[in-house]
């Protein structure tokens, strides 16, 4: 059985690269995909990156979305919407601390709504 | 007043004329309030969706507007290509199996393109975002019976200049605060450029 997959959306394809290192250090056997930049990697997001990293990351147990800033938010939901994928969630967290914790989570063979539930309460501390 | 393939395309062109013509001034007015960006990504955008139009045949103006919001979405990296991209695909599928664009058909396109931006971006009317110019253009067409192009340019006009005096609830601008005032909005002036040349188009027809 499959875990979650985890995709990170940034407007810097830096930074979703560093993000990718830092959980790919801890977890091992969870999917993480990146969409960092535009499509000419300058700074921004583009629907076709993130399309291409939930495709990567899908599996029947669904993929969560991390983003970074308000337009990638409004991409990622319309890279949902224009391929009408089920079981894909946009989360409203921290990049790197909630892409974190949902990858352990999801490592640990938790479901999207699980995850999900824990993410909706993550601060520094957590 | 009727629109038909020739003239959505005539008010595209108008506004990607006005997009290039301005695009320094619309990155400076982002750069004082956001990240810089409107006019580099507004300029490419539209020049590809014309370049797209252009060497396209069309029959049908919902055809038309579908390949201006794919090219917007697909080339746009800021958040003005999911707005604006999200507006044109709503105002495709309204005018769906329509060869003409009537005033009726035009008012409920451009309705839905607002619900669309609004869906998108969660802004609320004098969040100092293109809701505020978009919204008062609607509030006109659903007012009048016949649409004039002047009143149109002036509704538009007035809405864009009025964002100046608000403070940005949404997008980076908003991260200012109270600094955001006394600035225009962007995205409110290159809506203005859109609606300004969709009167120009409907004033070429009275
Ligand atoms: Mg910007």
């Amino acid at each position: 059985m499959p875990n979650v997959g985890i995709v990170l959306i940034s407007h810097s394809l830096k930074v979703v690269e560093g993000i990718q290192e830092i959980i790919q250090q801890a977890v091992l056997n969870v999917p993480i995909e990146i969409a960092g930049g535009t499509d000419d990697n300058k700074i921004g997001t583009s629907v076709q990156k993130i399309i291409n990293a939930i495709v990567k990351a899908y599996s029947e147990k669904g993929v969560l979305l991390f983003y970074d800033l308000g337009s990638a938010k409004m991409n990622a939901e319309l890279a949902i919407e224009l391929y009408g994928y089920e079981n894909v969630k946009v989360v409203n967290a921290p990049l790197l601390e909630g892409a974190y914790v949902a990858a352990v989570e999801s490592s640990i063979g938790k479901s999207l709504e699980e995850i999900e539930q824990t993410t909706q309460t993550i601060t520094k501390d957590s | 007043m009727k629109l038909d393939v020739q003239q959505v395309l005539n008010w595209l062109e108008k506004t990607n004329e006005k997009i290039q013509m301005n695009k320094e001034y619309l990155t400076s007015l982002d750069r004082a309030i956001g990240d810089g960006d409107h006019g580099i990504n507004m300029s490419r955008g539209f020049q590809e969706a014309i370049d797209k139009t252009t060497t396209t045949t069309y029959i049908s103006v919902s055809d038309v507007l579908k390949d201006v919001a794919m090219t917007l979405i697909s080339k746009v990296g800021g958040a003005s290509g999911p707005l604006y991209g999200t507006a044109f695909l709503k105002m495709s599928m309204v005018v769906k199996n329509r060869e003409l664009i009537d005033k009726k058909t035009l008012e409920n396109a451009l309705e839905s393109a607002l619900e669309g931006i609004l869906q998108r971006g969660k802004a609320q009317l004098n969040d100092k975002t293109l809701v505020d110019v978009w919204t008062p253009v609607v509030d006109l067409l659903k007012a009048k019976e016949v649409i004039k192009g002047s009143e149109l340019e002036e509704v538009a006009k007035n809405a864009m200049e009025s964002t100046k005096e608000r403070m940005a609830k949404k997008g980076r601008a908003a991260y200012l605060k109270e600094r955001s005032i006394g600035h225009l909005d962007p995205g409110s002036v290159s809506s203005y450029y859109l609606f300004a040349s969709l009167a120009e188009v409907l004033s070429e027809e009275e």
